[in-house]
């Protein structure tokens, strides 16, 4: 379980989060929501020690992760698989040893059993037999799968994950999805999502936090967000055409 | 802002220097690092060293014009000046360009498409991973590369001398090898690695903390070669001050 107390953000004068305090619990996957700007990166970079709140705690299980220095973090990170925004794969590598690179680092598992291991990552993403191709030669989607693939190759207890679906044809955004939800019950890790995507707000959200201006506006399950009555939670949920139509049917 | 940015640089060197998670990894890198920085200059430096020497002789010997001066001077002359200035400093002022600008747009990319969070996240000491070997790599090539290149620039001047006739081979050779001062290599090698740190470093900070697009990587690149241009003018004074 990660917890995160009164987290408090700024970047100059620029006051980001405003005392975010959420429970993210394991098996689960629990939804950052919430219009540009108003903090949903900077909550989850601040959850996986990019960023180093003013104000209050990032908890792993109890322990405080905001406080602790560089190597007793190592521990905690090496438990943690995160998708980035794009992917972030490195790009003078293949695919295969994109995923392996982490077991690389931090196991003393053969070089076949870490062949194993890409393999059976790159078949989980249903990427198999893509080992030896440079992330330059894939797609948006499969870059994404290949980012998960690599986020799960130390079998995470923790999963984060910045905006799965941006640039992904609603098809391939769905099938992220499923994948993320599929990997949170296999390995019942904690997963906590940011996204815009309602699609997935709908879909996957167990547990939803919304922000707005920096502070927690709204929490609740996939479920209940439909017939909130929080105006701004309705006006950023109902605001497309298609969720207008859709809100009837709830 | 100086000392602001020279306190960043220090703490980033100190994470440089923090035990690697792995070495099997590292050595590797350093092995790749060597092989960018080293072979990769080989021939840009062989040629502009191999030219200079010719020059200088050249030079040298249209100032050299009494007859009370013999020719062998012009050996002399030509082998100091290679050796304590023209090839340590010109070495490490086009490797500035060279390897330095690569280094800064290598990082700074890494850096701006997230691969440096990426290496964080994991739990990797990204400056250590991504710099070290680079320094590494720096601090013994660069010497080598200086060491070659005082070698082909001495080379250059004895078959410039002979062609143009302004020194017999003969005579440079003698002029090359009559007083020569062991101590005077040894000044070359520690400017050569200081040099190489500096190049490595200097570059490697630049990219580190870049930060927006594709411009402010060029951008990056571009401060880096600037900044580690003077550092190394300013390291060259130094250096010389204390030593000669």
């Amino acid at each position: 379980m990660i917890e995160v107390q009164n987290i408090h953000k700024s970047f100059g004068d620029n006051h980001v989060l405003r005392g975010i305090d959420a429970k993210f619990e394991a098996g689960k996957i629990s939804l950052i929501i919430g219009g540009s700007g108003s903090g949903k990166s900077t909550l989850l970079k601040c959850m996986v020690g990019l960023h180093t709140p003013e104000k209050g705690k990032v908890l792993y299980q109890d322990e405080d992760f905001t406080r602790m220095d560089f190597e007793d973090r190592i521990p905690i990170r090496k438990e943690i698989g995160m998708l980035f925004q794009n992917s972030a794969l490195f790009d003078s590598m293949t695919v295969e040893q994109n995923i392996i690179f982490p077991l690389e680092m931090f196991t003393d598992m053969s070089r076949s059993e870490k062949i194993d291991r890409a393999n059976f990552c790159l078949e989980r993403v249903n990427l198999a037999g893509r080992n030896k191709l440079y992330p330059a030669e894939l797609s948006g989607g499969m870059k994404k799968r290949v980012g998960i693939a690599r986020a799960i190759s130390m079998s995470p207890k923790y999963l984060f994950v910045d905006e799965p679906n941006s640039g992904l044809d609603p098809e391939t955004a769905i099938l992220i999805d499923e994948l993320i939800s599929e990997l949170t019950e296999e390995y019942q890790c904690t997963t906590v999502v940011v996204t815009h995507d309602m699609n997935s707000v709908m879909g996957i959200g167990d547990y939803i936090i919304f922000l707005y201006k920096g502070q927690k506006w709204w929490e609740g399950s996939n479920k209940e967000i439909a017939h909130s009555d929080v105006e701004e939670l309705n006006n950023f949920v109902f605001a497309s055409p298609f969720m207008k139509v859709a809100k009837g049917q709830f | 802002m100086f000392f602001t940015y020279f306190g960043q640089y220090l703490l980033l060197l100190k994470s440089v220097f923090r035990r690697p998670e792995k070495w099997k990894i590292y050595r590797k890198e350093i092995i790749h690092e060597m092989n960018e920085i080293g072979v990769g200059s080989l021939g840009l430096i062989a040629i502009i060293s191999t030219f200079i020497g010719a020059v200088m002789t050249m030079q040298i010997a249209f100032q050299l014009v009494s007859d009370l001066i013999p020719t062998s001077v012009i050996g002399q002359i030509n082998r100091d000046s290679s050796i304590l200035e023209l090839s340590p400093t010109i070495t490490a002022l086009v490797l500035a360009g060279k390897v330095g600008s690569s280094i800064s747009s290598q990082i700074g990319s890494m850096r701006v498409t997230e691969q440096i969070d990426a290496l964080e996240i994991m739990g990797i000491n990204a400056p250590g991973y991504l710099i070290l070997p680079k320094i590494l790599a720096g601090i013994t090539m660069i010497p080598a590369l200086v060491i070659m290149s005082i070698f082909l620039a001495l080379t250059g001047g004895l078959f410039g001398g002979a062609i143009s006739g302004a020194v017999t081979p003969a005579d440079y050779i003698n002029g090359i090898t009559d007083g020569f001062i062991g101590y005077t290599v040894a000044v070359a090698l520690v400017k050569a690695f200081v040099f190489g740190f500096i190049i490595t470093s200097v570059s490697a900070f630049k990219g580190f903390y870049v930060r927006g697009g594709a411009l402010e990587v060029g951008q990056a690149g571009t401060r880096g070669v600037v900044i580690s241009c003077i550092a190394i003018l300013v390291a060259d004074y130094i250096i010389t001050a204390l030593m000669l």
